[in-house]
């Protein structure tokens, strides 16, 4: 497990824990570090753009920044956002997000593709948040993104891995990590996503709204350690029905 | 005056005519409570007389509703008031036309010194607004206040009179990306009786106000009622699908509600029983959040502080602060021009950061990049 590193961009992270941006706060950035040992840290342009309350602040050096594209509706509007993040001095990654729905916040991937292209060829670590769909994510790997983020369900719903069959197929299809990202409301679920072979997790809501947030980012820390290590490991396989006796049936036979 | 697609006002018509609030039984209600994602006919059954004992279970699904969206943070901003001349004569309002009041225009020198004071206070959004004079508060003149806004603060919206769509797409190009229009209320019959005279007793192109601001290209519109002017809970429910249903045309379009009243006259119940008290209030406050959940809901300072201090735990999500209804209020020179309207929260920005911090809340100064 110690040389499991998480690679990215160029770099190289141990853990695999990522706090989104949605619904910051001091407390939540403290328990992410030290609790959830995240070493990526989502920063929405638009909250760091504030002069009197600077997210910036609240985030430890040796902490990597991630960018997001959130308040982009077009390719063209996540382009300028990610520029000025880069111009602002928060580093080349960008998570390029593009929404053109107030309401369940769904990502626009027509745009997403247009976006990542663009940003990739200006030397930006494209991490694109999209809908899980298999010809999406191998027209933004084609488009030079860096991993593939399908929402696992709506934003915010802590609604779990309602995409979970689609997310298997990009793993099972996409050359790149596949990070999970929006809709995990639990340890459990976040666990459940690192077993199927994800590379890493992002969370917020489901940490930003627990009742303890110190204690519910190590619980998530844990469980996404807990998850990779099924998965390197090897799960045993599931039975549709019945039971498999553990010694071999045949193993009476001579020769 | 632009003519747009009249779909939209009239579906918010219809909706507001065949609103019946006496239909629902308490088995709607409760259903309601239980949806994830409320229908316009769930939205009906919160607002109405038989959802009101349900008051407490409204505010815990709000709540829950309101974390999940936002989390704890609250938007914090305040309104600057540039000119009171007023073309319209309203008979509700502190600004109306035949109102004998000190009347007051800020030329951009002292707007530029408002902004300046406000910007000090730590304030990041700011609200431009005007009485609606096109005469003495035109177009131009309010383009160029959002341009000295823009020098000063990261976010700004304008709730001036309603105007044509290329002109808010001038104002736009000038810094403004949200805009408030007041519907005051849906009833268009009685919307003739309070509005007396001015271009604002024109009904269809006020309520259009809204789609023309989108159309200009701005990202986010403001919507309400004056709740108490008419059946508060039709006003409501107007309020909400008129809301629901732009959203839905313009899935972009960034949605606000404003939730003001007409305070009621005490011992006034068997008089008008329709009177809005802070049950009535916060019972339509719930039932905005819980029907559009990703929609902002600003409390205003006509409210008590302890009142806002309590509702943005619940379902409010923007909270004014340092606010002065008067024109030039910020500064340590004079007012120039009287209130529109008296405050019941004067606090200042520094106070009512403080109370949102003491309640395990997260003051949000900015949470938006103009692109």
């Amino acid at each position: 497990m110690n040389n499991d590193v998480f690679k990215l961009g160029g770099h190289e992270f141990t853990s695999r824990f990522i706090l989104g941006s949605g619904k910051y706060s001091l407390d939540l950035i403290d328990a992410a570090v030290k609790h959830a040992k995240a070493q990526i840290i989502t920063l929405a342009l638009r909250r760091a753009n504030s002069e009197t309350d600077n997210i910036l602040d609240y985030i430890p050096k040796d902490v990597t920044l991630l960018p997001n594209t959130s308040g982009a509706r077009t390719a063209d509007e996540a382009v300028r956002i990610a520029r000025l993040a880069k111009a602002c001095g928060c580093g080349n990654f960008v998570k390029v997000e593009i929404m053109r729905d107030t309401k369940y916040l769904l990502p626009d991937n027509t745009e997403t593709i247009k976006a990542t292209e663009i940003l990739a060829n200006e030397g930006f670590v494209v991490m694109p948040y999209m809908y899980p769909d298999l010809n999406v994510a191998r027209d933004l790997a084609n488009a030079g993104a860096s991993c593939i983020m399908p929402l696992a369900a709506p934003i915010g719903s802590n609604k779990g891995l309602a995409t979970r069959d689609f997310i298997k197929i990009l793993i099972d299809e996409i050359d790149l990590p596949i990070i999970v990202d929006a809709g995990i409301g639990r340890p459990s679920q976040a666990c459940e996503a690192m077993e199927m072979g994800c590379a890493a997790v992002m969370a917020n809501t489901a940490i930003a709204t627990a009742g303890n947030i110190p204690q519910m980012a190590e619980a998530f820390g844990k469980a996404i350690e807990a998850g990779r290590t099924a998965y390197l490991a090897g799960l045993g396989r599931v039975l549709d029905s019945g039971a498999a006796a553990s010694s071999p049936l045949t193993g009476f036979l001579a020769d | 005056m632009e003519q747009i697609n009249p779909e939209i006002k009239n579906k918010v018509i219809a909706a507001y005519n065949s609103y019946n609030l006496d239909k629902y039984t308490e088995k709607d209600v409760i259903n309601a409570l239980k949806a994830d994602i409320l229908t316009p006919d769930d939205f009906g059954a919160l607002l109405s007389p038989t959802a009101l004992p349900f008051l407490e279970q409204m505010a815990k699904r709000a709540r829950e509703k309101k974390r999940q969206f936002f989390g704890d943070n609250v938007y914090i901003f305040t309104p600057i008031y540039i000119s009171n001349y007023c073309e319209n004569y309203c008979i509700y309002c502190g600004f109306n036309c035949h109102n004998k009041i000190r009347r007051a225009k800020l030329d951009y020198n002292a707007i530029e010194k408002e902004m300046q004071a406000i910007s000090k206070t730590g304030l990041e959004e700011i609200l431009i607004l005007t009485g609606e004079s096109r005469n003495m508060s035109d177009v131009e003149y309010i383009g160029k206040a959002c341009e000295i806004a823009r020098k000063y603060f990261k976010m700004v919206g304008i709730e001036v009179y309603p105007m044509n769509s290329d002109e808010y797409a001038y104002l736009h190009k000038c810094g403004a990306d949200y805009v408030t229009v007041f519907q005051e209320t849906y009833n268009s019959d009685k919307y003739e009786t309070l509005h007396l005279a001015g271009h604002k007793r024109i009904f269809p192109y006020r309520i259009e106000a809204q789609e023309r601001a989108l159309i200009g290209g701005m990202r986010g519109v403001a919507f309400a009622a004056l709740l108490g002017l008419d059946d508060f809970r039709k006003d409501a429910f107007a309020t909400g699908m008129h809301a629901y249903l732009l959203q839905k045309k313009y899935p972009h379009a960034e949605i606000s509600i404003s939730c003001p009243r007409l305070r009621p006259i005490i011992n006034n119940d068997k008089i008008n029983p329709k009177d809005v008290h802070e049950r009535q209030l916060l019972q339509i406050m719930c039932a905005y959040r819980m029907f559009l959940p990703f929609a902002n809901i600003t409390i205003s300072t006509r409210e008590r502080a302890g009142f806002r201090d309590n509702v943005i735990n619940i379902c409010a999500t923007k909270i004014s602060a340092g606010v002065s209804t008067g024109i030039g209020g910020h500064t340590d020179e004079a007012e120039q021009g009287d209130d529109q309207f008296e405050i019941a929260d004067t606090r200042t920005v520094d106070e009512v950061l403080k109370a949102i911090c003491e309640q395990g809340l997260q003051p949000v100064m900015n949470d938006y990049v103009y692109v």
